[in-house]
């Protein structure tokens, strides 16, 4: 197969999702085998729920984060939130970051929790736009 | 085949999506309910299920309280904890509220049909 063909790219994509440590394959297949003709896109409708889910829990962080005090409690219990979904779909970086900051927040560390707040967003953004780039594809080729 | 009815306890849009499409994959009606409280309600209201699929974390009634509560209205049905806790004290706690079975998320078909196998549940 040409390695400029849309499938080839597809599955090079996907290859590299996976190596990259971005997603992780096992769940990311188990998502795909719950398509079928009557939910084709079952995989994609999922993460899309994930990134209305992120951006709601990421715009809770930021607001907890820039109240004082600092509700540590009410921070752990999102970032539990964020650690839960971010696992059902295998977003691994994400996941690692959503539990570096959790560390941070058992330890009432408020610089700790601000700097890697960013490390989460970033993580996030990245993944986000791969997928996006991913589905895309994959809808192109049909 | 057995027809099983289920119910999906979370909070979380995400797992609630993919709870409830891996039990329609395996042919398992079944509804979502978005905490513990709303467990309870819909078995009070006269529904029974099978099989319920109870998150731990959750606003208003967590698992644990509503296991507990189920529990003591009379409800003997299987009841599987799913949760991201792996503690081992978190797990004992939850188990001792009345949970037959315990999975850790994410959730996968394997561990959905080991929990199936458990009341006789033949694919």
């Amino acid at each position: 197969m040409d390695r400029n063909h849309p499938q080839h790219q597809v599955l090079y994509m996907r290859r590299s999702l996976f190596d990259q440590g971005y997603i992780d394959r096992e769940q990311f297949i188990q998502l795909e085998e719950l398509q079928d003709d009557a939910n084709p896109n079952f995989a994609e409708e999922i993460v899309t729920l994930f990134y209305t889910d992120s951006a709601r829990l990421i715009q809770n962080i930021e607001q907890i984060l820039v109240n004082k005090p600092i509700d540590f409690a009410r921070l752990d219990d999102i970032l539990h939130q964020f650690k839960g979904s971010s696992s059902s779909i295998g977003a691994k970086k994400v996941k690692e970051a959503c539990t570096q900051l959790r560390e941070y927040c058992c330890a009432e560390n408020a610089e700790g929790c601000m700097r890697t707040l960013q490390v989460v967003k970033q993580e996030y953004a990245v993944l986000k736009r791969k997928l996006e780039t991913y589905f895309q594809m994959v809808r192109q080729v049909g | 085949m057995n027809k099983i009815r289920a119910l999906v306890v979370d909070d979380n849009m995400v797992n609630q999506t993919i709870h409830h499409r891996l039990l329609k994959n395996l042919g398992i009606e079944n509804q979502v309910v978005k905490n513990g409280k709303e467990a309870v309600d819909v078995h009070s209201s006269g529904k029974y299920f099978d099989l319920i699929l109870m998150d731990m974390d959750m606003p208003i009634m967590n698992g644990i309280e509503a296991t507990r509560r189920l529990r003591a209205m009379g409800i003997r049905c299987m009841i599987a904890g799913v949760t991201t806790r792996s503690l081992d004290q978190e797990k004992q706690e939850f188990m001792e509220a009345g949970l037959d079975d315990y999975q850790e998320k994410p959730l996968t078909k394997a561990k959905l049909v080991s929990i199936l196998h458990k009341i006789n549940y033949t694919t």
